[in-house]
């Protein structure tokens, strides 16, 4: 029986399908897990992603390419190949791919987070005979506090730098985090200041249908902001750069999983750093694999050797899979930071590719 | 327990002196003096005696955890940190700390000192309820005393100058009181005690800096207004011969009477009330034993027997700072060195002399001075120095007066054959390398290197290492040779305890070659010429 998803310079590609999965060139047909750079790159003829992430997609993306849609759970035929999508709680519009040809199913999870997300539909188990997983946290030193605990955490933060009279910025990805750290913290603290780039995906969101509070952009050619009161987000291009001095006085703190390590945050440079990911914790990526019921699990990106071996350990047919998925690449991994101002291009923004 | 972690981190936190100087202040000012004593201790860099090792704490966390000791290891070559590792692993206890209300001090006597006599189940235990009773970070502080050290990056001098502020005295004042140590709680409330007498009596004065030449030496203008001595590779010093005591203070300016007990008796013979600043030689049998070997002097509290008689040292004076009682620094150098040699010390190299001077190069022409200077690696040294002949003992580094003329490091071309995951700010990223050279057709390692590289291109390596990498060993990756790096180093020589047979001395990398393939590295051949180059001969003379 021949597997339903192979390697090639391409991608993931289902022969039995002709399509892809978040292929990393050109192709006819691709299926998009998610809008985030490395799984979804423009130039392809056609695209099928979930419903939700439409606009956030076409965002992306850019261009007139076709772009199908499936509701969570619908199921489609493509070239007799059963395909259905389930939602994977990591950013709006996310989703698993399942698929299904001559009774053997295939479950690609593209990135995903077991947490809650008030901007983006819960994670959903699917079973499957073969388990296609992430694993960027997959190391036991990374487990998540709840997200309440940490909004608390960075509403005491701004609390006291507001006390203080400075203004605190925290860098998060322009797709995803950025919006769900807006709907997590108190807007009752002070006014929310969003970085261009964050702004544009506030407004996918917001014509997408999910419910933001009251964000505010920066004003173009704008030679000072607020006055110490504001909670900014942005994109982690901005760190170190002349952006900054936008808001005078400012505190700022990156909101990532990597923050659990501390030499990472003192790479960094950052007095302050909040642990907050939309990646699965190293628990529940093992909760995942273990609700997919699937014998085989392929590992890709992250700590995809560790966890594979781990698997096999415990019994499974588990082996790496080296696709060019970078998951959250930890936050020094993107070279130099760019100038990132009102007109730069989310797309083009350092460490974006979450 | 719950203080000290807490003053841990705010510490850890910041890179602001003023923020850390708040920090010590806060915790002093607060603390119980037999847990002030413990902290000084600590932040001093002493070292709790170990009483578990880590291989056992290692897998009890690992056992704890529910994970298999690799998985363990593999956390800790991606946090560059034990303690920490082992911190983040565990199962996360009861949010609340119940360490509260137990001093540092009561808490070392309860949860470390018990190990050193316990068997390995009682070890155990005591660990586990440890862990029981504190919060995650506090894990971490823990896991440092319990595993030896706890640098958290602050200074003696910035620990002196908080307690100076909550003392309310000078900080040289207090420096000059924390010298010896601090060991009972008696000790420390000497140090806020409102007398001032004696105190400053061995204080030195501050170290006058030299700055690297960046120009031909010919600029300086005419030879006769320069001294120019050896430039030493050795430790600079200050002999204090003041009220009848010695005391041996280091350019950090830390008193290193107890590393340097040969140094502090002879001194005793000079004469009362004067002050020589100079270098501190490993020297053996003639020979210039190098900083290297110096080190492990400097790096004891107390020298041992062994080390003494491995490591033999000498001072050699260059300048003298006071005689009879009197502050000479406003003196011409000229004046100041005419004085130091009316002292009748015996100019190096002499056998069985501890106290030296270091000789002057008189020079008629900067071509002279060149030419000694071309002798410098020969002879153990790193260079000239080219001090003024007018000038005065300054503060700190003024540029003008005083000058390094250091040799030129030897260079060649390495390729990155493995490499290893760093710590603290490099945790996670590969940036220790091991590099080899061509030897029989096959690269043998040579070096390893662990600075040099900006920020970028180490992040930049580690993404090449982790892409070319053949095979792990634990956290170190074996590399498909790829990458070609210029090495610096300050000599060579052959060496039974290195698989290539040469030892290079302080390698570093100088820049990565981009435009170099492996195949145009240098080899094994181009190293050992080196070394016919310059054979090694004795000490400078």
């Amino acid at each position: 029986m021949a597997d339903l998803l192979e390697l090639t310079p391409e991608g993931l590609y289902c022969r039995q399908g002709d399509f892809h999965v978040d292929p990393w060139r050109r192709v006819p047909r691709a299926i998009v897990t998610h809008a985030h750079a490395d799984h979804a790159r423009p130039g392809c003829d056609r695209y099928l992603c979930a419903a939700r992430g439409k606009l956030v997609l076409r965002e992306r993306i850019g261009g007139a390419a076709p772009i199908d849609t499936l509701r969570f759970g619908e199921s489609i035929s493509i070239n007799g190949v059963q395909v259905s999508l389930h939602s994977a709680g990591h950013v709006l519009g996310s989703a698993q791919v399942r698929i299904e040809h001559a009774g053997v199913t295939w479950v690609v999870t593209g990135d995903y987070k077991l947490q809650s997300d008030p901007t983006c539909d819960p994670f959903e188990h699917v079973e499957a005979d073969v388990f296609v997983t992430e694993s960027t946290f997959g190391l036991p030193i990374y487990r998540w506090a709840e997200p309440e605990t940490v909004a608390n955490a960075i509403n005491a933060w701004w609390r006291e730098n507001q006390a203080a009279g400075r203004t605190s910025v925290v860098l998060a990805y322009a797709l995803g985090k950025a919006q769900r750290i807006a709907a997590l913290v108190d807007p009752s603290i002070g006014p929310i200041v969003a970085h261009g780039a964050v702004m544009k995906m506030v407004r996918t969101y917001r014509d997408s249908g999910v419910r933001l509070p009251s964000i505010d952009a920066v004003p173009p050619r704008a030679r000072r902001v607020g006055d110490g009161r504001a909670l900014v987000i942005a994109p982690p291009s901005v760190a170190g750069s002349s952006w900054l001095r936008l808001f005078g006085e400012a505190r700022v703190a990156p909101a990532s999983g990597w923050m659990t390590v501390r030499g990472i945050r003192r790479r960094r440079g950052c007095e302050r750093g909040f642990v907050l990911s939309d990646h699965a914790d190293f628990p529940g990526l093992l909760t995942a694999i273990e609700a997919s019921r699937a014998r085989r699990v392929l590992v890709t990106h992250g700590a995809s050797d560790s966890l594979a071996r781990l698997l096999q350990e415990r019994g499974l047919d588990a082996a790496p899979l080296a696709t060019r998925f970078t998951g959250e690449p930890p936050p020094d991994d993107g070279g130099p930071a760019e100038e990132s101002g009102e007109e730069t291009d989310p797309d083009a923004t350092v460490g974006e590719a979450a | 327990m719950r203080e000290f972690a807490a003053l841990y981190w705010r510490l850890d936190s910041t890179t602001s002196t003023t923020d850390k100087l708040e920090a010590l202040a806060d915790y002093f000012r607060a603390a119980a003096d037999d847990d002030a004593v413990c902290a000084l201790r600590l932040l001093s860099g002493g070292r709790q005696s170990r009483g578990v090792s880590t291989a056992l704490l290692r897998a009890w966390a690992s056992e704890a955890a529910g994970i298999p000791l690799w998985l363990l290891e593999e956390c800790y070559a991606q946090v560059g940190d034990l303690a920490e590792t082992l911190a983040l692993v565990l199962p996360r206890g009861g949010a609340v700390s119940a360490a509260d209300g137990c001093g540092l001090a009561a808490w070392i006597r309860e949860t470390i000192e018990p190990l050193r006599e316990a068997d390995d189940d009682r070890k155990k235990e005591l660990v586990h309820d440890a862990w029981r009773r504190l919060g995650p970070d506090e894990r971490i502080v823990w896991h440092k005393l319990l595993t030896g050290g706890c640098r958290v990056g602050v200074s003696r001098t910035l620990v002196a100058k908080a307690l100076a502020e909550v003392a309310g005295i000078d900080a040289a004042v207090m420096t000059h009181r924390l010298m010896g140590g601090v060991e009972t709680a008696e000790d420390y409330r000497r140090l806020f005690s409102p007398e001032t007498t004696e105190s400053g009596s061995q204080r030195p004065y501050p170290f006058f800096l030299a700055s690297a030449l960046d120009e031909p030496a010919e600029a300086l203008g005419p030879v006769t207004e320069w001294q120019a001595e050896w430039k030493w590779d050795g430790a600079r010093v200050q002999i204090v011969r003041r009220g009848g005591g010695c005391s041996v203070w280091t350019r950090g300016e830390e008193l290193a009477n107890e590393s340097f007990p040969e140094i502090l008796a002879a001194a005793a013979a000079l004469p009362d009330g004067s002050v020589l600043d100079g270098e501190l030689l490993a020297v053996r049998a003639g020979a210039l034993l190098g900083f290297a070997a110096l080190s492990r002097r400097i790096g004891r509290r107390r020298a041992t027997k062994k080390v003494l008689a491995d490591i033999p040292c000498v001072f050699v004076a260059y300048d003298l700072l006071e005689a009879s009682g009197q502050d000479l620094r406003g003196l011409p150098l000229a004046e100041r060195r005419r004085r130091l040699e009316t002292l009748g010390l015996p100019t190096f190299p002499t056998a069985d002399a501890t106290l030296q001077l270091s000789p002057r190069l008189d020079a008629d022409a900067w071509g002279d001075l060149a030419a000694a200077r071309a002798t410098a690696r020969d002879r153990g040294v790193e260079g000239l120095m080219l001090k003024r002949r007018a000038s005065v003992y300054g503060t700190g580094r003024t540029r003008g007066d005083w000058w390094k003329w250091k040799i030129e490091p030897l260079e060649i071309d390495a390729v990155l054959l493995y490499a290893q995951a760093g710590h603290g700010r490099r945790a996670g990223l590969h940036s220790d390398y091991t590099l080899g050279v061509w030897h029989e057709g096959r690269l043998v390692t040579i070096a390893k290197a662990y600075s040099g590289l900006t920020d970028a291109e180490i992040v930049e390596v580690d993404r090449i290492v982790r892409a070319t990498t053949l095979e792990r060993h634990g956290p170190v990756r074996i590399c498909s040779p790829t990458l070609v790096f210029q090495l610096a180093f300050e000599g060579v020589s052959r060496s039974t305890r290195h698989k290539a047979g040469v030892a290079v001395r302080f390698p570093r990398i100088v820049r990565w070659r981009r435009d170099k393939q492996p195949t145009d590295a240098n080899s094994l051949g181009d190293l050992v010429a080196l070394i016919d180059a310059a054979a090694p001969s004795g000490a400078a003379s």
